[in-house]
C-alpha cells in the first residue's frame, strides 16, 4: 500500500483513496456532433502504460476531491500529485 | 530402548525445568528453551513425517523457519489445533501435543510409502499429466491424494483465541536480530531515530549467540561473549523497541510491512485465556533496515533426504544452542568451510565425528587443520554418492571426484553413521528484499544472489547482503549504516577481529553419481518431492522460463517455499540449458515468508465485526416485532414479519394483500438521500438524469433515471423540489455511495462550473412509507391540520408540516402502485413517528411489511429494481421505458450512447412480463428463457429477473429480459428445469392497473 499526498489533506494511506482511472480525458462539449467511432474513443479507449501514467484519484474517505496523481506503474512511485484544472507536470 | 542425547550444559536451556509433551501419542520430556524439534532429537527421534507425493520417511533437517520436512499437527481434534507447523519453531511447554501429518495411518507405517516403488511412474508433472483426465475422476483422484497426503488438518471447531492489529510507525526498522541487525539497531538507535528492532526466534544474537569457539573473536572475546554485552546493552535504549517471536511476512512498496507477532503459543494452553494470541503489526517505516542473515543450502546427491540427514549448521545449533547431539556416529559432507565449525563445536562438546567429506581438493584453513588435530578421517575431493538406512541413516557411499566435479572415479568407500550433517554453502536471504520489489545480481565467485537496486528507502546488511563472514560484516554493515543515515557518530570504534574463515567453496550444483540420473533420487525441494531428475525432464519436455519449470515440477511450491532447494533448481537448470545464473533470473518470493494463521490475518474482524452493519432508527421496533432481516449492502433491513408458524412465503402473501386492501406501512430509511442545493441545482439534474427538470414546480417530486455514459441504467429514485434551489434526491437502498461520488466527481472535474452543493442526508432522516385505499385517512388522523385533497396534496407532491414539534417533510408518492405518502423525519424520532402510525392505523389493519412485500408489489405494477431487473447492459429503452427519456434535452450523461449502433439494435435484450400457463407454477429467478429446445445447442434468449405469486392477482407473475423481446407479446415460450419444461407467454411488464386508478382512489 503506498502512500498518497492529497494535494488538500496531506499524506495520506492509499486505503482512504480510491482510484479514477486516466486523468484528461475531457468529456467532449458536444457528444451528439460526434461519431459513433469518435465517441467510443472517448467513452472507452484508456491508456495501460507499464511506466509514468497519469490519474485520477479521488480522496473518498477523506476530504473527497478528486485530483491528479503522475505514477509510475512498474514500481508505484508517485512522481506528482496535482489539482483538477492544473497543468500537468513535464 | 532410549537414549539421551542431551550433551552438555547450554546457557539457553534451563534443565531444571522439565517439560512433558506428546508427540504422535507418546510422552516425552524436553526442557524450558527447546524447540520441539530439540526435543524430539534429544530424545533420538529423526523420523517425523512422510514427504509429499513418494512417501518417504522425512526427518528434521534444520534448526529454522526453512525446515520442509518438520511439518507437524498441534493440539489435533480440539479447537487450538494448527496443521502445517514447523517443529523447529515450536517452542515446548507443559501439555504440547503434536503429531505427524503427512502420513496415514502412521509414520512407521504409511500406506502411501508404496509411492516410492512407484516412483519411476510419478514423474514431474505428474498431476497435471494424470489427474486431468478424465475430469469426471477428479472426485476419486481427489480422496485418494487427500487421505494419504494431506497436509494436516484444518480444525473444525471457532477459533478459541483473540488476535488484534497494531499499527506501528518508526523511523527505522530493523529485521533480524543477528549480529548484523544488533550493530544496526544500536547505531540507529544511539543516534535518535525511533528504531524497531524484530526477530522472528524468541531470543536475540542469531547465530553468532552461540558462537563459542576460539577462532571467531571480536576485540578479544568470543565473538558469542562480544554480542551478549551488546543486546544487554542496546536492550536499555530508550528508543529502541524489540520484538522477539515476530516475523516479517511481508515486504511491501512504501515500507509498508506485515509482521506476526507471536505472544502465546509458547505458553501451555490454560495459560492462554483471555491473551492476545497473534498480532498482526502493520509498520510503516521511513527507513528500513534488513539483516536476515543467510541460510545454510544443502547439497543434491542420491538419496539426499534420509532422515538423521540435516544441514551441518542445524547440528552446529542443536549441540551449541540446546546441548543435543543429533546422533553417536556424525559424518559431515561439505564444499567450504562451514562444515568444520560444526566439526568444532561437535568436539568441544565430546560428541563423536567419524568423518568429513570434502569436495574441496586442497584447502589451506585453520579450522581444517583444528580438526585434523583431532585425528577426524577427512576425505578430500570426494563426493557422497549414495546412502543407506530406511527410517534413519545408518551407512554413506562416497566416491572421488573427477578434476572437471562432473563424474566420479576409483572405487566406493562405505562409511556407517547414524547422522550426516551437509554444508553447501550459505544462500542470502534475501526473501523479504525481493518481495519489496528490489532487483537482484547475481556474484560469480560465491555462487550467490544478492541485492543490487533498493526500491525504497532500506538498506540490506550483512549476510544477506552477501557479507558471509564475521570479519566482512563488521567492516561493512557500520560503513553502510553511516552512509544509509546520514550521521556522524559511527557508535563503534574499529573492531579487533579474528574470523578463521576461509572463503573457498567447491560449487557443483547437481552431485555426480555413479549410477546414471535416472536412477537417482537427488531431492532438490525435500517438502514437494522434486527431485533433480525431474528438473532435467522437464527442461527435456522444453520448459525455458524459470517460473514454469517451477510450476511443472513444483519445486519451491510448498508452504517452505523452496528456501532450501531453490537455487540448486537454478544452479540445474542453467548448468542443463547452458544459460547464464544471472541471466535466468530467479523465481519469485512471495508473501508470506512464513505462513500466517487467519487469525492473525482477521484481527478482531471477526463475527459481529465482521463488517461494519447498519440499522434504521426504527430496528428495534422490528427487532421486537419478529422480523426477519436481509442484507443490502452494509444495512440490516426488515424482510418480513412472520406471525404465529408463518413461512416466509404465507407472511409475504398476506402483507401483500393487506398493502393493497387497507394499509401496509414499509420502514424506507435506508433509501440513499441527497441534499441538493445550489443555483445551478436545476441545471445539475437535467444533466444527470434522463428527463427534464427544469420546469418541475417547487413542491413537486419527479422519478428520475440516472445512466452511465456508456447509456446503462445505474441507478433510479424521485427527487422533490424542496425550493427554488434546494432539492431532495432519492437513490437505491445499494447504490447510494456510488451515486454520490458520481456527482461528486462530475461537478468537481467536467462542470467546476456549477454552483451546486451536496450532502448526503441517508443517516439524518428516517422514511417511513404508509401505502394502501387506507393511508389517506392515516396520515390525516395523524396530521389533522393538513389538507390531505387530491386537488392540494396531489400524488407526485410535497408537504412540509408537524406533529407537535417534530418537522415533518410528507411526499406523496408510490413505489407500490397504491396511493401512499413518505414521511421524512428527524432520524431520532423515526421510530416514535413509526409508532404513532402503527397506533392511527390500527383500526385500519395497518400492517408493517418488509422488503420482500415491497418487491411483490412494485414488481405487479412492472416497476424496475435496478441491479435486479437490470445489470449493466440495460438502456432505458430496453427497460421499455422510453418514456423517461427526454427527446428535447440536447445533452445528459449516457444521451449520446442511447444511439449507438450497438444500443439501437432491436434484438437486445429488453424487459417483458412473463406469464406461466399454469398460474400456481412461479419461476425461479434466474432461469434461463429459450424458444426452441430441439435445436442443438438450444439457443438462451435471456433470463427470468423476478418472479412472485401475486395474491392480489391470483396468480404467478415474472419479469424477464428476453432478445428482441419488445416485439413478442403473446409469443409462447420455454423456461427448461432440471425436470421438467415450463411454458410462459411474453406480456406487458405492467400486470396491475395499468391505468394508475389506484393512485387517486
Ligand atoms: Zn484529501
Amino acid at each position: 500500500m503506498f502512500l498518497i499526498n492529497c494535494p488538500f489533506c496531506g499524506e495520506r494511506e492509499q486505503s482512504e483513496f480510491k482510484a479514477g482511472g486516466e486523468a484528461h480525458i475531457v468529456r467532449p462539449k458536444q457528444p451528439t456532433e460526434l461519431s459513433d467511432d469518435e465517441w467510443a474513443e472517448y467513452l472507452f479507449m484508456r491508456k495501460n502504460i507499464k511506466g509514468v501514467q497519469f490519474e485520477r484519484w479521488n480522496h473518498v474517505h477523506g476530504c473527497r476531491k478528486w485530483f491528479n496523481v503522475v505514477r509510475d506503474t512498474s514500481n508505484d512511485q508517485i512522481k506528482a500529485v496535482y489539482k483538477m484544472g492544473e497543468k500537468p507536470p513535464n | 530402548m532410549k537414549k539421551n542425547l542431551r550433551v552438555k550444559r547450554s546457557k539457553h536451556i534451563d534443565e531444571t525445568y522439565k517439560i512433558s509433551f506428546k508427540f504422535n501419542g507418546k510422552l516425552y520430556y524436553g526442557f524450558k528453551g527447546d524447540t520441539l524439534a530439540s526435543a524430539l532429537l534429544a530424545n533420538d527421534i529423526h523420523l517425523v513425517g512422510r514427504s509429499f507425493k513418494y512417501h518417504r520417511p522425512r526427518g528434521i533437517m534444520t534448526a529454522g523457519s526453512e525446515e520442509p520436512n518438520a511439518i507437524v499437527q498441534l493440539h489435533n481434534n480440539s479447537p487450538w489445533t494448527e496443521p502445517n507447523v514447523r517443529a523447529t519453531e515450536v517452542e515446548i511447554y507443559e501439555g504440547l501435543e503434536a503429531s505427524s501429518q503427512n502420513c496415514w495411518p502412521s509414520v512407521n507405517f504409511d500406506i502411501g510409502g508404496i509411492n516410492n516403488f512407484l516412483s519411476p511412474l510419478l514423474p514431474a508433472g505428474f498431476y497435471y499429466k494424470t489427474f486431468m483426465w478424465p475430469a469426471s475422476f477428479w472426485e476419486k483422484y481427489e480422496y485418494f491424494i487427500r487421505k494419504s497426503a494431506g497436509l494436516g488438518k484444518s480444525p473444525t471447531k471457532p477459533d478459541p483465541d483473540i488476535y488484534e492489529h497494531r499499527y506501528i510507525h518508526c523511523d527505522v526498522l530493523v529485521i533480524g536480530a543477528g549480529i548484523s541487525g544488533i550493530i544496526s539497531a544500536k547505531i540507529a538507535a544511539k543516534n535518535g531515530f525511533k528504531t524497531l528492532l524484530i526477530d522472528e526466534k524468541p531470543y536475540l544474537g542469531g547465530s553468532t549467540i552461540y558462537q563459542n569457539s576460539e577462532y571467531f573473536k571480536i576485540n578479544n572475546q568470543n565473538s558469542g561473549s562480544w554480542l551478549e554485552k551488546e543486546i544487554n546493552e542496546i536492550k536499555k535504549i530508550e528508543n529502541l523497541e524489540i520484538k522477539t517471536r515476530t516475523s516479517v511476512a511481508a515486504y511491501h512498496g512504501y515500507n509498508y510491512l506485515l509482521a506476526k507477532e507471536n505472544l502465546t503459543d509458547h505458553l501451555p494452553i490454560e495459560r492462554r485465556k483471555n491473551k492476545t494470541r497473534h498480532k498482526l503489526l502493520k509498520i510503516r517505516a521511513k527507513k528500513v533496515v534488513t539483516a536476515t542473515g543467510s541460510i545454510e543450502r544443502p547439497l543434491i546427491f542420491d538419496n539426499n533426504d534420509r532422515p538423521g540427514i540435516l544441514l551441518s549448521s542445524a547440528i552446529k545449533k542443536y549441540a551449541d544452542l540446546f546441548g543435543v547431539a543429533c546422533g553417536e556416529k556424525n559424518i559431515l559432507f561439505t564444499n567450504n568451510d562451514s562444515a568444520y565449525e560444526t566439526a568444532i563445536s561437535l568436539i568441544q562438546k565430546g560428541i563423536n565425528v567419524e568423518a568429513i567429506v570434502d569436495n574441496r581438493e586442497k584447502v589451506d584453513s585453520k579450522l581444517i587443520y583444528e580438526v585434523e588435530k583431532n585425528n577426524i578421517k577427512i576425505f578430500k575431493g570426494h563426493t557422497i554418492v549414495n546412502t543407506y538406512g530406511y527410517k534413519r541413516i545408518n551407512k554413506i557411499s562416497i566416491m572421488q571426484l573427477s578434476k572437471d566435479g562432473q563424474n566420479v572415479i576409483g572405487s566406493k568407500i562405505d562409511l556407517s553413521c547414524d547422522c550426516l550433517g551437509i554444508s553447501g554453502g550459505w544462500t542470502p536471504a534475501v526473501h523479504l528484499f525481493t518481495q519489496s520489489g528490489g532487483k537482484l545480481k547475481f556474484r560469480d565467485e560465491d555462487q550467490v544472489f544478492i541485492p543490487n537496486a533498493y526500491p525504497s528507502d532500506q538498506i540490506s546488511v550483512g549476510a544477506c547482503n552477501g557479507d558471509l563472514t564475521l570479519d566482512s560484516i563488521l567492516v561493512n554493515v557500520p560503513k553502510s549504516l553511516k552512509d544509509f543515515l546520514n550521521i556522524k557518530n559511527n557508535v563503534y570504534e574499529s573492531f579487533e577481529v579474528l574470523s578463521s574463515y576461509n572463503n573457498s567453496k567447491r560449487n557443483i550444483w547437481l552431485l555426480p553419481s555413479d549410477k546414471i540420473l535416472g536412477k537417482t533420487k537427488s531431492f532438490v525441494d525435500y517438502q514437494n518431492d522434486a527431485t533433480a531428475k525431474d528438473i532435467k525432464l522437464a527442461l527435456r519436455e522444453g520448459f525455458k522460463s524459470i517460473e514454469h519449470v517451477k510450476r511443472y515440477t513444483t519445486t519451491g511450491m510448498g508452504t517452505d517455499q523452496g528456501k532450501l532447494g531453490n537455487m540448486h533448481a537454478l544452479g540445474i537448470i542453467s548448468e542443463t540449458s547452458e544459460a547464464k545464473m544471472g541471466e535466468l533470473g530467479t523465481t519469485t518470493f512471495r508473501p508470506p515468508y512464513t505462513p500466517l494463521t487467519f487469525g492473525t490475518i482477521v484481527g478482531r474482524n471477526v463475527g459481529e465485526y465482521f463488517d461494519v452493519y447498519r440499522k434504521t432508527p426504527i430496528h428495534e421496533w422490528h427487532v421486537k416485532n419478529n422480523a426477519k432481516f436481509e442484507n443490502v449492502g452494509q444495512w440490516k433491513r426488515a424482510w418480513y414479519y412472520p406471525r404465529d408458524n408463518e413461512d416466509m412465503f404465507q407472511a409475504v402473501q398476506r402483507e401483500s394483500k393487506a398493502a393493497r386492501e387497507s394499509a401496509g406501512i414499509l420502514d424506507a430509511s435506508t433509501l440513499g438521500k441527497i441534499d441538493i442545493q445550489g443555483t445551478d441545482a436545476s441545471e445539475f439534474l437535467n444533466r444527470v438524469y434522463t428527463n427534464a427538470w427544469s420546469k418541475l414546480q417547487i413542491g413537486k417530486c419527479r422519478y428520475g433515471v440516472m445512466l452511465n455514459e456508456d447509456g446503462m441504467v445505474y441507478d433510479d429514485g424521485v427527487t422533490t423540489r424542496l425550493s427554488e434551489n434546494h432539492y431532495l434526491m432519492t437513490t437505491t437502498t445499494g447504490g447510494a455511495a456510488n451515486v454520490l461520488g458520481k456527482l461528486e466527481d462530475y461537478l468537481q472535474t467536467e462542470w467546476p462550473e456549477l454552483d451546486v452543493y451536496l450532502s448526503s442526508v441517508t443517516d439524518h432522516f428516517a422514511t417511513i412509507s404508509v401505502c394502501g385505499p387506507n393511508s389517506k385517512k392515516i396520515i390525516s388522523e395523524i396530521f389533522p391540520n393538513l389538507d390531505l385533497s387530491d386537488k392540494n396534496f396531489p400524488h407526485m407532491s410535497f408537504k412540509k408540516t408537524k406533529i407537535g414539534k417534530i418537522h415533518c417533510r410528507i411526499m406523496r408518492i408510490s413505489f407500490t402502485g397504491e396511493q401512499s405518502y413518505e414521511i421524512n423525519v428527524q432520524a431520532n424520532f423515526g421510530k416514535s413517528v413509526w409508532e404513532k402510525c402503527m397506533e392511527v392505523g390500527k383500526n385500519y389493519n395497518i400492517t408493517p411489511y418488509g422488503t420482500e412485500t415491497m418487491h411483490l408489489l412494485r414488481a405487479e405494477k412492472g416497476f424496475i429494481i435496478v441491479g435486479q431487473d437490470t445489470d449493466a447492459t440495460m438502456t432505458p429503452i430496453d427497460l421499455q421505458m422510453d418514456w423517461i427519456v427526454s427527446k428535447k434535452k440536447y445533452d445528459f450523461i449516457g444521451k449520446r450512447s442511447l444511439y449507438r449502433s450497438d444500443t439501437i439494435r432491436e434484438d437486445r435484450k429488453q424487459l417483458v412480463g412473463l406469464l406461466t400457463d399454469n398460474p400456481n407454477e412461479i419461476l425461479e429467478e434466474g432461469s434461463q428463457i429459450v424458444s426452441d429446445i430441439n435445436k442443438s445447442p438450444i439457443e438462451m434468449l435471456g433470463h427470468v429477473t423476478s418472479s412472485y405469486f401475486s395474491p392480489n392477482l391470483k396468480k404467478s407473475i415474472a419479469l424477464g429480459v428476453v432478445r428482441g423481446g419488445k416485439n413478442m407479446l403473446g409469443q409462447k415460450l420455454i423456461i427448461p428445469m432440471e425436470n421438467k419444461k415450463i411454458n410462459v407467454t411474453v406480456t406487458d411488464p405492467v400486470f396491475l392497473d395499468k391505468e394508475n386508478k389506484r393512485l387517486n382512489a
